[in-house]
C-alpha cells in the first residue's frame, strides 16, 4: 500500500531560500571535486584510444611504452576479466557488465571512435601520454554504421558479431537491432480510418551531449587485501560500486566509492568509464592511479544521448478531440544495446488524453559511442515530434493550438501510451497557467530591422522516479543536527534534504548540517537522476526526522518522569499532554541528552515505486535574421507543475537549466559525424553549446499541485524542462517565418535552406 | 618533475599575493602549475582548449584561461586566483551575491565566473546586463542557463 499525504501550506521551513550549506566551499575554490584528489605516491593513468569506429585489431605492441622511464603499467584488453552478460538495473537505466566492460576496453575488436585499447600509467600525466603514443596497435579497418537507417538496411555491417537481438520476444542474430518493444491499446486503425483530421510526419535528430563542465575522471587504490577504494565524480556511488564490482567480477563489499564533488552529470555521470581501469591500472602499479578525461574523449566516448527517426501519425475528430496516435521510434544506442527506448514510449503521448494508441521502438546499434541517460533520456525527442505535429496539426484544421492542449489534456486516470494510468498531476493546471501568464498575453512586439519575430510553445513531461535512498541522522549538544546521506549533490540538495529534516524538527536549515558520505558510512542510495532525490532522499529524510522526534521523546519521558506516550512534539517544543506548562525545546533537549540515555541518533530508509508525474510547458519568443538565419531566442517563460517546491531557487535553476539546454539542443548542439564514423566537432568550440550572450533572462512560473505521494507534496523537477524547449523552438520558427523543420538542430544552416526553397 | 622532460624553467610568480619560487617544466601550462605545482585546485579543467572558461585566472590584471598560458610565461607577474578572493574581512561581494541569487548548481564554473565577473566590475563597477552577458560569453556554464548568474553579477555590481 502505497502512503499518500494531504497538502499542508504553513510550512516553516519548506519554500524559503537558506544559502546552502556547500556553498562556501564553492565559491571559494576549496571544494574537492574528483580531479582535484591528490594521494602520496600518486602516479596518472591515460588510455590509448581507437582513431577508428570500427575495426578489427590485428595487434598490440605494448614494449616501447613498458620500456619508458616512468611508466609503471600498462595494460589492454586482455587485462580485463571476462564480465558475464547479465542486466543489472542501476535505477534510471541498466548495465550489462559484459556489454560495459567491452566499452571500456576493447577485446578484439574496436566499435567506436576512441575506443580505449590499452591504457598507460606513469609518473605523471605527461609521461603517460607520451607512453601511449608508443603502444602500436594495427587494426583491420571496417566500414562504419552511424545511423539506424543504414544499420537496419539489408546486409549492413554488424557491429556486434554476438548480439542477440529481441524483436517484440522473438531472438535475432546477425543484426544491428537490440530491441523492438510495442505497445497498443483500442482500436488504433478504426479510430484513424475514421479520424475527421489526420496528420503525418517524420522527424530525425542527431545525438547531442550532456555536455558537463567537469570531464570524467577517477582515483584508484587496489590495496594488498584485495580491497579497491575509488574516489570519483559520480550521480550514484552505489550504482558505480555495482558497475566497477561488476566489471571487476569482485564482491561489491571489496569496493568502497567514495564521491568528490560532481561537475555536472545530466545522466551522463551514471555510467563509469575510468574507475575499472584505474583499478586494474593500480593493482599492476600497486600505486595509487588518477585518470582525468580529454575533452575529445569526453565527446567521442561518453554520454551522448540517441539520435534518430521517428514518425508520428495523429487522428482528431471534427470536434478538436484527439481519437487515435502512432508512433515509430527508431533510436540510436550507440556501440553496445541500450538506447532509451522505452522512456520515449512512456513520454510520447503523456501530455494527452487519447483513446487509441500504438507506439512501436527500436533500439539499434551503430559504430557511435554508447549513449547514456541525458536529463529525460528520450523524452526530449518524442516531445520534439509529437509537440512538432500537435501544432501543425490545428494549424490544417484551424484550431487554436492552446485550447487544442487543454482540450485534449491528460488528467488523473488518463492513460498513458504504455498502459500506466495517471494519479493526481498538474497537467491541467500548467496550461491554465500557461494561458493567464503575462508572456503568452503579451503582444509579440516590433523585431528589429532584417529580422522576424516569432512565438512558439509546447508541452513537456517526465514520469520522475523514486527507488531507494538512505539517511541517518545524529543530534549534537549544541542543538545542530548532523545528516548523512547517500545522495551526491549535483546542484543543491544537501540544501534541501536539511529543509527536510529542518521541518521536522522545528528548527533552522543551517542547524542541519549534511554530509554526502562514501558506500562504507550510510545504506544504499540510488543515483542522483530521474528528478528522483529531493523526492525520495527527502522522504527518507522525513523518515529518519520524525524517528528522531520518537527517540527523543523517550529521553523527554526520563526528564520528567512520565510515559512518552504522554509527550507531545510540535514545531520544535516537547510539551507534556497532562501539564501543557511543562515544555523543552528541541536545542535544551539536545543540552541535556548526555544525561538522559546519551546519544540519540536515527535512520530513514525508502524505496519508492511511484514518484508523481512532471508536466511543463514552455513560451518562446525569436528573432531570425532572415539575411542569415541566426535565430536569437528573446524571451522565454518555463511554467512546470513542481509539486511543492522545497528550496525556489533551485527549483527555478532547475528550470532554467533544463530550458537552456533545451534551447542548445534546438538549435546549434549536435554530433556531427563524418561517414567513417569519427565526430567533426569534439571541442566545445565545435560543439556549440548556448553561452550568456546567447540568451535572455529565462522566466519562470512554478505551478504547485502537491504530490500525494510525498510527505510535503514534492515532485521530481529536473528533467520535465528540457523536453519543451526543442519544439517550442520549432514552433517559434514557424510562426516567424513560415517554415517547418522536422530535424535537429535547427541552425542558421537548416533555417536558410527551408527559406530559399 | 618527469624522467622525459627537458630542462626545467626558473619562475619567481606572485600568486594572490604570495611569491612562489618553482621550476616548471617548459610544456606545464598555467593551469597545471597552479594545480599540481602549487596546489591551488580551485581553477578547474573542463577542456583544455580554451572554450569553457572553468580555468579562468587574473594575470598582471587581465583574464587569461591558465589551460592557455605556460607556467614559465608568468615568471615575474601577478597571477590571481578564485582562491585570493575572499579576504580575512569575508567574502567578495561577488562570492556572497552567488551564494544568495543560487548562483550555482554543480559548482565547477563557479571560479572561473567568479574570477572573470571580478575583472568587469574591478573595471565597469555598473555594467549592463548586456554587459555582463558579453563580458561572460567565455564562460561555459551548463547548469544554470545563466539566468541567476547574471542576476548575482548585478546585485554585486549596486554594492
Amino acid at each position: 500500500m502505497v502512503a499518500t499525504f494531504e497538502p499542508k501550506t504553513d510550512y516553516k521551513v519548506i519554500g524559503t531560500r537558506p544559502i546552502r550549506h556547500d556553498g562556501y566551499d564553492k565559491v571559494t575554490g576549496r571544494a574537492i571535486y574528483g580531479a582535484d584528489l591528490t594521494l602520496p605516491g600518486l602516479i596518472w593513468g591515460v588510455c590509448v584510444r581507437s582513431p577508428h569506429a570500427h575495426a578489427n585489431i590485428k595487434s598490440i605492441d605494448t614494449s616501447a611504452a613498458e620500456a619508458m622511464d616512468g611508466v609503471f603499467a600498462v595494460i589492454t584488453g586482455a587485462d580485463m576479466p571476462e564480465a558475464p552478460d547479465k542486466l543489472v538495473d542501476l535505477g534510471e537505466g541498466n548495465v550489462n557488465f559484459k556489454w560495459a566492460s567491452n566499452k571500456l576496453m576493447a577485446g578484439d575488436k574496436v566499435v567506436y571512435r576512441g575506443h580505449p585499447v590499452a591504457a598507460v600509467a606513469a609518473v605523471d600525466r605527461y609521461t603517460a601520454e607520451e607512453a601511449a603514443r608508443k603502444v602500436v596497435v594495427e587494426y583491420e579497418v571496417l566500414k562504419a554504421v552511424t545511423n539506424v537507417v543504414d544499420a537496419l538496411a539489408p546486409g549492413a555491417p554488424i557491429v556486434l558479431e554476438d548480439l542477440v537481438g529481441d524483436d517484440l520476444g522473438e531472438d535475432v542474430t546477425n543484426t544491428n537491432m537490440a530491441e523492438h518493444i510495442r505497445h497498443e491499446f483500442g482500436d488504433v486503425e478504426g479510430a484513424m480510418a475514421s479520424a475527421a483530421h489526420t496528420i503525418e510526419r517524420e522527424y530525425n535528430m542527431q545525438m547531442v551531449h550532456q555536455g558537463y563542465i567537469e570531464p570524467h575522471n577517477a582515483t584508484a587504490v587496489w590495496d594488498e587485501e584485495d580491497r579497491i577504494k575509488i574516489w570519483t565524480s559520480t550521480q550514484g556511488a552505489f550504482t558505480a560500486r555495482t558497475q566497477i564490482a561488476g566489471i571487476l567480477q569482485v564482491d561489491v563489499s571489496k569496493v568502497k566509492v567514495t564521491p568528490l564533488e560532481i561537475g555536472g552529470g545530466f545522466g551522463g555521470k551514471i555510467p563509469v568509464y575510468f574507475e575499472p581501469i584505474a583499478a586494474i591500472l593500480s593493482k599492476k602499479s600497486r600505486r595509487p592511479v588518477k585518470m582525468v578525461m580529454e575533452r575529445v574523449a569526453v565527446f567521442e566516448t561518453t554520454g551522448p544521448t540517441p539520435g534518430g527517426r521517428m514518425i508520428i501519425k495523429l487522428g482528431a475528430d471534427a470536434n478538436g478531440k484527439l481519437v487515435a496516435a502512432t508512433a515509430d521510434i527508431w533510436f540510436e544506442a550507440g556501440a553496445n544495446p541500450g538506447a532509451v527506448i522505452g522512456p520515449a514510449a512512456m513520454c510520447v503521448y503523456a501530455p494527452y488524453e487519447i483513446p487509441n494508441t500504438r507506439i512501436d521502438c527500436w533500439d539499434v546499434v551503430v559504430n557511435k559511442p554508447k549513449t547514456a541517460a541525458y536529463r529525460a533520456p528520450g523524452s526530449p525527442q518524442v516531445a520534439f515530434a509529437m509537440e512538432s505535429a500537435v501544432e501543425e496539426l490545428c494549424q490544417e484544421a484551424g484550431w487554436d493550438s492552446m485550447q487544442f492542449r487543454i482540450d485534449n489534456s491528460s488528467r488523473e486516470g488518463t492513460r498513458r501510451g504504455d498502459g500506466v494510468l495517471f494519479s493526481k498531476i498538474g497537467m491541467e493546471e500548467v496550461l491554465e497557467a500557461a494561458k493567464n501568464s503575462d508572456h503568452w498575453n503579451a503582444p509579440l512586439g516590433d523585431p528589429p530591422a532584417g529580422k522576424k519575430r516569432g512565438r512558439g510553445m509546447a508541452n513537456g513531461y517526465w514520469f520522475n522516479i523514486g527507488l531507494k535512498s538512505s539517511v541517518n541522522l545524529a543530534v549534537n549538544s549544541d542543538g545542530t543536527v548532523m545528516l548523512i546521506e547517500g545522495s551526491t549533490d549535483i546542484g543543491g540538495t544537501r540544501v534541501s534534504m536539511a529543509m527536510h529534516v529542518a521541518e521536522v524538527l522545528g528548527i533552522g536549515a543551517h542547524e542541519v548540517r549534511p554530509s554526502v558520505v562514501d558506500t562504507e558510512s550510510v545504506g544504499y542510495t540510488d543515483v542522483t537522476g530521474g528528478s528522483r532525490t529531493t523526492y525520495a532522499t527527502g522522504y527518507a529524510c522525513w523518515i529518519a526526522a520524525n524517528n528522531l522526534v520518537d527517540e527523543l521523546k523517550k529521553r523527554v519521558a526520563i526528564l520528567w518522569d512520565i510515559s512518552e506516550d504522554d509527550v507531545e512534539f510540535s514545531d520544535g517544543v516537547f510539551s507534556s499532554k497532562a501539564e501543557s506548562e511543562k515544555t523543552i525545546d528541541f536545542k535544551e533537549l539536545a543540552g541535556k541528552l548526555a544525561d538522559l540515555g546519551g546519544p540519540a541518533i536515527s535512520t530513514g530508509s525508502v524505496d519508492l515505486e511511484s514518484a508523481g508525474d512532471g508536466f511543463g510547458l514552455h513560451i518562446v519568443d525569436i528573432d531570425i535574421d532572415t539575411e542569415t538565419g541566426k535565430t536569437d531566442v528573446v524571451r522565454y517563460t518555463a511554467i512546470q507543475d513542481v509539486g511543492t517546491a522545497i528550496h525556489p531557487s533551485y527549483v527555478e535553476g532547475q528550470l532554467q537549466g533544463g530550458a537552456v539546454q533545451g534551447i542548445g539542443w534546438a538549435l546549434n548542439e549536435e554530433y556531427y559525424m563524418e561517414e567513417d564514423g569519427s565526430m567533426a566537432n569534439s571541442s566545445f568550440l565545435d560543439y556549440r553549446m548556448p553561452t550568456s550572450l546567447d540568451l535572455p533572462p529565462i522566466d519562470t512560473i512554478l505551478v504547485e499541485v502537491p504530490n500525494p505521494l510525498h510527505p510535503y507534496g514534492v515532485r521530481g523537477v529536473g528533467e520535465t524542462p528540457i523536453c519543451p524547449p526543442i519544439p517550442a523552438v520549432a514552433n517559434a520558427i514557424n510562426d516567424a517565418v513560415g517554415i517547418r523543420l522536422y530535424n535537429t538542430p535547427m541552425n542558421a544552416g537548416s533555417i536558410m535552406k527551408a527559406l530559399s526553397k | 618533475m618527469t624522467t622525459t622532460s627537458p630542462s626545467m624553467v626558473h619562475i619567481k610568480t606572485t600568486v594572490n599575493g604570495q611569491v612562489h619560487e618553482l621550476l616548471v617544466p617548459p610544456y606545464m601550462s598555467l593551469l597545471d602549475t597552479l594545480r599540481e605545482l602549487i596546489g591551488l585546485t580551485g581553477t578547474k579543467e573542463g577542456c583544455l582548449d580554451g572554450n569553457c572558461g572553468a580555468c579562468t585566472v587574473s594575470v598582471n590584471g587581465r583574464i587569461v584561461d591558465s589551460c592557455l598560458v605556460l607556467g614559465a610565461e608568468v615568471d615575474g607577474k601577478e597571477v590571481d586566483t578564485i582562491e585570493g578572493m575572499a579576504t580575512p574581512e569575508g567574502l567578495h561581494p561577488l562570492q556572497q551575491a552567488f551564494l544568495e541569487e543560487a548562483a550555482l548548481q554543480c559548482g565547477i564554473c563557479t571560479p572561473g565566473f567568479l574570477v572573470a565577473a571580478k575583472s568587469l566590475l574591478d573595471n565597469e563597477p555598473s555594467p549592463s546586463e548586456g554587459r555582463i552577458r558579453h563580458w561572460l560569453a567565455g564562460n561555459l556554464c551548463r547548469c544554470t542557463g545563466y539566468d541567476k548568474i547574471v542576476r548575482a553579477v548585478q546585485k554585486a555590481s549596486t554594492q
